[in-house]
């Protein structure tokens, strides 16, 4: 049997692939902090005998997409919005420090500062905890203050600095919980010249109409992928043919 | 089924829901002491097709793999308590909290319930009671024969009484307040249930340890702003239309494959 019958069909179920993620950053259009997924067909030669005509097409996740999000206002005091590159470094599920960048936190019953996935957010020394308060506040480098229950506004605490940091983007990875981790395994250094806005939230950074001609265009190739099955089906007729006459 | 699809599919779900939340905000924008949803959401786990850092040769490693999210999800709907704006009615029966706090209200099944919405009324029995006909805990009885009841910032409830100089007391109103109000549970009728997510309910004097105090002759109106929805609503419709033309297409792609081969 001929082999483009096998490339083509290897082209048709990678750019599936790729339409899944395409598909997978458009239902992530409204969410708070995502980070669009981006992928890329790489190629990969099959060595063998005769012509070398044999390359296949892999779909790979490339990374993310840096790009900021555009800041919607809240008026929610713990709602807050990363102003330019970095990230809050909260506990993931696996007691690992991990990164996100939506902001939209809230403080459970026993005083942890949570974020809206309900992963607690680190500050400069563990998690953090939030006493009782009338009225809290985030400084835009991240420090907590708070008028504490039953005292008066003139009285105000810190409570903590969450950490915020910065790390290089190209050893930020994304886990199979959606949340970032550094590729090393190490916990990055926090970083001052990280701003927060507290009353604000980053939308996601989907492109949509990026999303949209890249699913047309995943779409058409899929189409070339089939055409080119089609044609590997006819030319095997041909050849059937051909040979029964003989 | 292809993983495509059903990406999209909980896109559509999301945006749904995300709808559903609006139209509830939309619907409430006179309801007092309403206070506005929305729809937190959340991408799904990542399933990884090719785990990145394998071995392509005896010494490289691929540098990228594949990992294929799997749609979105909506993880809560999150109430937003920043204050509405008071609306002056002059009737000495409504109430509005100036800042932290909530009325208590016991329940027909003896459970308590908590409200902002500070519209009171006289029952037949002369007790404080909401609109529902619950009555306003601690229980307030206005005598019969009074002619003007005042509430103090307080909570100190007063009446004039025929014949007598000087006003009676007949009560104090409290509010209560939780660590966690978010957490509280919405059951209709403008009334909210205690939760474990928001915290056991903390009884007060208006005014002291961090509540809020009451504003006689007002009421606390909705805090859903009508623009700010109706710019909900064009993004999430244009999300929608965006996930069910990601379905269309992917159909479009399995219809060639049934179509040509």
């Amino acid at each position: 049997m001929d082999k483009l019958l096998y490339i083509a069909m290897s082209g048709a179920k990678e750019t599936m692939l790729a339409q899944t993620a395409n598909n997978h950053n458009l239902a992530n259009a409204s969410t708070t902090g995502f980070r669009a997924d981006l992928s890329a067909f790489q190629s990969r030669a099959v060595a063998g005998p005769g012509f070398a005509s044999r390359v296949y097409a892999t779909d790979a996740t490339t990374g993310w997409d840096a790009t900021n999000g555009a800041q919607v206002s809240t008026g929610n005091d713990l709602d807050l919005a990363i102003q330019g590159d970095g990230f809050l470094a909260v506990q993931g599920t696996d007691g690992r420090e991990a990164y996100t960048r939506a902001g939209n936190l809230h403080v459970d019953p026993n005083g942890q500062l949570l974020t809206g996935t309900g992963d607690p957010v680190l500050g400069d020394g563990g998690p953090i905890s939030v006493p009782p308060y009338t009225s809290l506040t985030v400084a835009a480098d991240g420090t907590i203050s708070i008028v504490p229950l039953g005292q008066s506004a003139a009285t105000t605490a810190t409570v903590g600095r969450i950490k915020l940091v910065n790390p290089d983007k190209s050893l930020v990875e994304r886990g199979t919980d959606g949340l970032f981790r550094l590729s090393t395994g190490a916990d990055a250094e926090p970083d001052a010249n990280v701003r927060v806005a507290s009353g604000a939230l980053e939308s996601s950074n989907v492109n949509t109409a990026d999303a949209m001609v890249n699913m047309i265009e995943l779409a058409r190739h899929f189409d070339l992928q089939v055409k080119a099955m089609h044609t590997a089906e006819e030319d095997a007729n041909s050849a059937t043919q051909l040979l029964r006459m003989g | 089924m292809n993983p495509a699809l059903w990406a999209a599919k909980t896109g559509l779900d999301a945006q749904q829901t995300r709808m559903t939340v609006t139209a509830n905000n939309l619907a409430n924008v006179n309801t007092n002491g309403f206070k506005k949803g929305r729809a937190v959401f959340e991408d799904l786990l990542y399933q990884n097709v090719k785990q990145p850092g394998g071995n392509t040769s005896q010494d490289t490693l691929a540098p990228s793999g594949l990992t294929l999210g799997t749609g979105v999800k909506v993880v809560a709907t999150e109430r937003t308590y920043t204050e509405g704006s008071l609306l002056q009615t002059g009737n000495s029966l409504d109430l509005a909290v100036q800042g932290r706090g909530f009325f208590q209200i016991l329940l027909p099944d003896g459970t308590l319930g908590y409200t902002r919405d500070g519209a009171f009324q006289m029952s037949p029995q002369g007790q404080l009671v909401t609109s529902s006909g619950y009555v306003v805990q601690p229980g307030i009885s206005i005598p019969q024969g009074a002619q003007n009841v005042t509430i103090g910032q307080d909570g100190v409830v007063s009446v004039q009484q025929a014949g007598q100089s000087a006003p009676t007391q007949v009560g104090t109103l409290q509010l209560v307040d939780f660590i966690n109000p978010a957490g509280l549970q919405p059951r209709g009728e403008n009334i909210l249930t205690e939760t474990a997510a928001s915290g056991p309910a903390q009884t007060g004097t208006p005014g002291l340890n961090g509540l809020g105090t009451l504003s006689s002759g007002a009421l606390e109106s909705s805090n859903v702003n009508v623009v700010e929805e109706l710019v909900n609503m064009i993004e999430t419709q244009r999300a929608y239309e965006m996930n069910s033309k990601a379905i269309s297409t992917t159909d479009q792609m399995l219809q060639y494959v049934n179509n040509n081969l």
